[in-house]
């Protein structure tokens, strides 16, 4: 890990990927506050944030962004 | 990692089952004797329906012998050049059916394509079971899948040596949350043990072999075909990323089955887990690991796009077969449990 002059560790930048139409990949341990203040924790090593708010696993993404046909 | 959590599961051989034909007959005999005794030649393949119970459940005893192999049997076995003369001609025989059945698949992306879209009249097994499965369906469709998820992830690692860079750190990060994240008591295959026990089904690995039809055997003997052989390290991807992103809209009909007939928190958790593991898993597969293996090996895109058409054949075939059964109100295992 790269070092700061002073000898600390350099704060490495938060990596965010954003995907077509799906999350926002984050790297874990991912900690999220909502909106009514709880809190919420993964650990996953990624972790899929739901951005069309149509989870029912919310705020992590459960694929139901996921585009539906009639057959 | 001291903490040893004693669980039925763990680290058993399985029992061999009762033969199913000819083949099937012959690789039984030569396990219960040393390695190195006579094994039937290749030839007597050569008529057995390549996936029906008799080559199936062969082929099936030839991989499990790279996994935990049976209980008395001499481990020996594992390399022994006739039986593997045997596997190999079983193997082409299931290539070559499973080619025939899928050919003239589309490319890796629209095949990809096609499996993230949901169907909103979806008539699968996870539907069925959502809407009116009973609980002795529930327990049969455990019971089979076991034969995988007892295993869960253990054919895939096999391809880890075979993938680089990009490709290798995304599908070992995969592997890494299958096997757990380094807690033991979150490995998948220990996850599905205790839906078992909510279920009342016996967690001894292999318990279950003889009362899976070959609909299920050509699901876990396709892992397997695909995770020892190199060559096929394009298919075994494309079979793991089907696998991975089309979990999380079944698992999220069988958490919901198992609350509705009150199956037991330990079920529900088993596919709940997975709704949101695999819908983190999907992204990474499909962009790295799919992404990745191609970047470096753009040759292997048509074995990818085999992968995932002879994955969705299979399970597909295995759905119909289910269905029938639980539509007519009759066991879907070969003997009840």
């Amino acid at each position: 890990m790269p070092t700061a002059p002073e000898g600390r560790p350099s704060p490495e930048p938060c990596r965010v990927t954003v995907t077509k139409e799906g999350p926002l990949l984050l790297d874990g341990p991912v900690e999220v506050t909502l909106d009514d203040g709880t809190v919420v924790r993964s650990e996953r090593f990624t972790v899929a944030l739901c951005t069309c708010r149509r989870s029912r696993a919310y705020p992590w993404c459960d694929t139901s962004h996921r585009r539906r046909t009639k057959r | 990692m001291q903490d040893r959590i004693p669980h039925a599961a763990d680290a058993r051989e399985g029992e061999l089952p009762p033969a199913r034909g000819e083949v099937s007959e012959g690789v039984l005999a030569a396990l219960r004797g040393p390695a190195g005794g006579p094994v039937p030649g290749p030839g007597a393949v050569r008529t057995a329906d390549p996936l029906g119970d008799d080559l199936q459940l062969a082929l099936y005893l030839c991989y499990e012998l790279h996994y935990r192999g049976f209980h008395g049997v001499d481990p020996a076995w594992e390399w022994d050049p006739g039986l593997l003369a045997l596997r190999q001609a079983m193997e082409g025989r299931f290539l070559d059916e499973l080619r025939a059945r899928t050919e003239g698949g589309p490319d890796v992306d629209a095949a990809l394509d096609a499996l993230l879209v949901e169907p909103v009249d979806g008539d699968g097994v996870s539907h069925f079971l959502r809407d009116k499965g009973e609980l002795w369906q529930l327990r049969e469709y455990a019971a089979q899948r076991s034969l995988y998820h007892l295993k869960e992830a253990d054919p895939h690692a096999w391809v880890i040596p075979r993938l680089h860079g990009r490709a290798k750190a995304a599908f070992v990060a995969v592997e890494y949350d299958e096997f757990g994240g380094g807690r033991p008591e979150r490995v998948h295959a220990r996850l599905f043990a205790d839906l078992m026990t909510d279920l009342g089904l016996d967690t001894r690995y292999g318990r279950y072999l003889d009362h899976a039809p070959a609909e299920m055997l050509a699901n876990v003997t396709l892992m397997s075909l695909l995770g020892l052989h190199r060559v096929h390290r394009g298919a075994l991807v494309g079979h793991f990323a089907t696998v991975e992103v089309t979990s999380s809209p079944g698992s999220r009909r069988l958490a919901e089955a198992m609350r509705r007939t009150g199956a037991g928190p330990a079920a529900e958790h088993f596919y709940a887990e997975h709704v949101t593991a695999d819908a983190v898993h999907e992204q990474i597969v499909r962009r790295d690991v799919v992404g990745g293996l191609l970047s470096d090996e753009p040759a292997l895109a048509p074995d990818v796009a085999f992968g995932i058409a002879a994955t969705v054949h299979l399970e597909d075939r295995l759905g119909e077969h289910l269905l029938g059964a639980w539509r007519e109100g009759v066991t879907s295992l070969r003997k009840p449990l």
